[in-house]
C-alpha cells in the first residue's frame, strides 16, 4: 500500500440534535480503507454503521474529526462538490434497490451517465455492457417494476458499476432477498472485487454475508469494537 | 442535460396524463380567454372605425344646439347663408353641404314608406363619400331652382320598387310629386345601429320651399381637404359661426361642430379600455392556473421524493434537479399556452362570425401569451423545484 489510503477517517464523530437531546451516533471513529479492499461493516441496529456509511458515501458530513477521500477533506467540501465525488468515484447499492420503478433497466443504468454528460449512444453501449456483467442482457427493456427482487438488485449493482467508480457502498444489499438470491448477489460482488479490484464497503448484520468480505469491522455504540485487519496484524 | 430534462418532463406528463391535463386546463382557459378578449376587442374596434369612416373621411358636422351634460339644448337652426359664409370664408374645405331633414311618407304605386327626406346639395354626396349607383346626381339647374327631383337610398328603393329600376319613375313625397333621377349605393348600418340607406335626397330648395316652408338648415356637412388641418379648420368654422349667430364672448357655443376623427378616437379609446379590462379579468385566471401548477408540482415532488434521493445520491447537482422540475412545470404551462391559443383563436373566430365582427389576428398577443404562460411555469414551478433540489438525499432515500 503506497501513499494515502482511499478512505481515511480520523476521530470522526456524528452528533444528532443539540444540548441535552444530543445523541452521538458516532463517538470517534478511526478507519482506513485501501484501494481494492472488500470490507464488511457489521453491528447491531443503532450501532452507527449506517451513519458511518452515509459519511463514507459523502452523503453526509461528520460533526467532528476528518474524513479524507482520495486525499480530499470531505468535511470541507460543498454539497455540490460532494455530489461530484459521488458522480465520478462512488457507486451505491441499497437494501431497497432504489431503482426508478417505471423506467426500464437500461434507462436506469444510463442515469449516472446522464449526469456525467455522456452522449446518448455511448450511454446505451455502456448500459448494455454493465447489464451483461450482471447477467441481465435480456432484461434491458423491462421496467424495474417488472423484474424480480434479485434481478432488481443486479440492475442496481450494474448501475453502481456503469460509471466505473473507485468504490462501491452496499447498504444491506441482501436485506430484501431470500438466502439463495443473497448468495448469488454476494458471489457477484466478490467476483467484482477480485476481477476488477473494485473497492467494496458492505454493511450487513448477517455473519454469513459478511464472510464474503476479506475484512470485518464491527460497530458497537458508535465505536469500532473490532477490526479483523488489526486483529490479524496484532 | 436540458434536452434530457425535456424528454423526462414529457414522459412524466404522459405518465400522469389526466392530472397534467386538468392542471393545464387553468392555463388553457386563461390564455384562451385573454386571446379571445383581445381578438374580439380588436375586431370590434376595427368594425366601429370602419363604420365611422363609412360616414365620410375628414368629415366635420355642424349642428345647432348647446351640449349640456345629458342633453342638447335647442337653439335656432342655421340658414343657407351660414353655409355659404363657411364656404367663402374658411380655407381648407373641399365641400360644404347644408342639409335639412324631416320625416315624410314616400309613395310609389301602391307601396309606401315613411323615411327621412334630406334636402341638400350635390356636395352632400361628396362629403359623405357616397357614390350614385344608378342614374345621376342633381343638375346645377335642379339644384338652383329647387326642382322636384330625388335620389333614393337603397332601402327606400327596395321598399318602393323591389326589383324594378326606379330611375325615371315618378313618386309622391308627402304632398308633392317628384321624379327619381338616381339611386345611392348601399352603405349599411351605422355604428349606432341606424340604417343609413333609409333616406331620400332632394335639392335643398325643394325641401325648404315645398315641404318645410322655411329657409332653415339643421345640419351642415363639411369635408376637410387635408386631414392635418382638421383642428384649424374646425376652430375657424366655430369662430365664424359664433360671430354670425351673435354668441357673446364668454358664452358657450349654441351649436356644435363634431370631428369624426375625434369620435373615432373616442370609440377606440373606449373599446381599448374595455378590452384591457376584460383581458385583465382573463389574466386572473392565468394566475389561478399558475397556482394550480404549483400545487400539482408540490404533490409531484412529494410523490417522487425517493426518485429525487436516487438522483442526488448518484451525483446530481441541486441545479440538475431544480432544472428538471422547473422544465416540467414550464413544459406543462407552455403546452397549456399553446392549447389556449388554439382554443382562444377558434373561439374568437366562431364568436366573430356569429357577431359579424371582423377577425383580427394579433400576432404580438399570441407571442405574449406563449411567453407569459412559460413565465407562469417558471414563476410557479420555481418554489416546488427548489424544494425538490434542497432535499437531503439521505432523508429522501428513506422516504416511502
Amino acid at each position: 500500500m503506497t501513499g494515502a489510503p482511499l478512505i481515511q477517517l480520523r476521530n470522526v464523530t456524528k452528533i444528532y440534535g443539540t444540548g441535552e437531546a444530543a445523541v452521538a451516533a458516532l463517538a470517534g471513529i478511526d478507519l482506513d480503507i485501501a484501494d481494492g479492499e472488500f470490507v464488511a461493516v457489521m453491528g447491531p441496529s443503532g450501532s452507527g454503521k449506517s451513519t458511518a456509511m452515509n459519511i463514507l458515501g459523502c452523503l453526509d458530513t461528520p460533526t467532528g474529526g476528518t474524513y479524507h477521500f482520495r486525499g480530499a477533506d470531505v468535511g470541507a467540501l460543498s454539497r455540490d462538490q460532494r455530489a461530484l465525488l459521488r458522480r465520478y468515484y462512488i457507486g451505491f447499492v441499497f437494501q431497497g434497490f432504489n431503482l426508478l420503478k417505471r423506467t426500464t433497466a437500461e434507462e436506469n443504468l444510463e442515469l449516472p451517465l446522464v449526469y456525467r454528460g455522456v452522449a446518448k449512444t455511448e450511454r446505451r453501449a455502456k448500459a448494455r455492457e454493465a447489464l451483461a456483467q450482471v447477467g441481465l442482457s435480456d432484461r434491458g427493456h423491462h421496467t424495474a417494476a417488472e423484474l424480480s427482487g434479485g434481478q432488481q438488485q443486479r440492475v442496481a449493482i450494474a448501475r453502481a458499476l456503469v460509471s466505473e467508480p473507485l468504490v462501491m457502498f452496499a447498504d444491506e444489499p441482501t436485506g430484501n432477498l431470500d438466502t439463495a438470491k443473497s448468495h448469488e448477489i454476494m458471489s457477484l460482488l466478490k467476483s467484482l472485487n477480485e476481477t476488477r479490484r473494485l473497492t467494496i464497503v458492505l454493511v450487513t448484520h448477517e455473519e454469513d454475508i459478511a464472510a464474503y468480505a476479506q475484512r470485518q469491522v464491527r460497530f458497537i455504540d458508535g465505536r469500532i469494537a473490532s477490526d479483523s485487519l488489526r486483529k490479524a496484524a496484532a | 442535460m436540458i434536452a434530457n430534462a425535456f424528454l423526462l418532463a414529457l414522459r412524466e406528463i404522459r405518465n400522469n396524463l389526466l392530472r397534467a391535463g386538468l392542471t393545464t386546463l387553468g392555463i388553457v382557459i386563461g390564455v384562451g380567454a385573454v386571446i379571445a378578449m383581445v381578438t374580439l376587442g380588436s375586431g370590434a374596434t376595427k368594425r366601429v372605425t370602419a363604420d365611422i369612416a363609412s360616414m365620410g373621411r375628414n368629415l366635420l358636422i355642424a349642428v345647432p344646439g348647446q351640449r349640456r351634460p345629458g342633453t342638447l339644448v335647442a337653439a335656432p337652426n342655421f340658414q343657407v347663408d351660414d353655409a355659404l359664409a363657411i364656404r367663402r370664408d374658411v380655407d381648407g374645405l373641399s365641400a360644404v353641404a347644408p342639409a335639412v331633414s324631416r320625416s315624410a311618407v314616400a309613395v310609389a304605386g301602391n307601396r309606401n314608406r315613411t323615411t327621412q327626406v334630406t334636402g341638400t346639395t350635390n356636395d352632400f354626396f361628396t362629403t359623405r363619400e357616397w357614390p350614385i349607383a344608378r342614374g345621376r346626381a342633381f343638375s346645377l339647374a335642379e339644384d338652383r331652382s329647387g326642382k322636384s327631383v330625388c335620389v333614393l337610398g337603397e332601402t327606400v328603393r327596395r321598399e318602393l320598387f323591389g326589383t324594378q329600376d326606379p330611375v325615371g319613375s315618378r313618386i309622391r313625397v308627402d304632398k308633392i310629386s317628384c321624379d327619381v333621377v338616381g339611386v345611392l349605393s348601399p352603405k349599411g348600418q351605422s355604428t349606432f345601429g341606424q340604417d343609413q340607406d333609409d333616406l331620400l335626397v332632394m335639392p335643398l330648395k325643394t325641401v325648404q320651399r315645398r315641404l318645410a316652408g322655411n329657409t332653415d338648415v339643421n345640419m351642415i356637412w363639411m369635408s376637410v381637404a387635408r386631414a392635418s388641418e382638421t383642428t384649424r379648420v374646425k376652430d375657424d368654422i366655430e369662430r365664424l359661426l359664433r360671430e354670425r349667430r351673435h354668441v357673446a364672448s364668454g358664452a358657450a357655443d349654441d351649436f356644435q361642430v363634431s370631428d369624426m376623427r375625434e369620435v373615432t378616437r373616442m370609440v377606440e379609446t373606449t373599446t381599448g379600455i374595455l378590452t384591457a379590462f376584460l383581458s385583465a379579468v382573463a389574466a386572473v385566471s392565468l394566475l389561478v392556473g399558475g397556482i394550480g401548477i404549483m400545487n400539482v408540482m408540490l404533490v409531484s415532488v412529494t410523490e417522487r421524493t425517493r426518485e429525487i434521493g436516487i438522483r442526488l445520491a448518484i451525483g446530481a447537482h441541486e441545479r440538475d434537479v431544480l432544472l428538471q422540475f422547473l422544465i416540467e412545470a414550464v413544459v406543462m404551462s407552455a403546452l397549456g399556452g399553446v392549447l389556449g391559443i388554439i382554443v382562444g383563436l377558434a373561439g374568437s373566430a366562431a364568436a366573430a362570425s356569429a357577431l359579424k365582427l371582423p377577425f383580427v389576428l394579433r400576432p404580438e398577443i399570441i407571442a405574449l401569451a406563449v411567453a407569459f404562460s412559460a413565465g407562469v411555469g417558471v414563476a410557479f414551478g420555481y418554489f416546488p423545484a427548489r424544494r425538490a433540489a434542497r432535499l437531503d438525499p439521505i432523508e429522501a432515500l428513506r422516504h416511502e
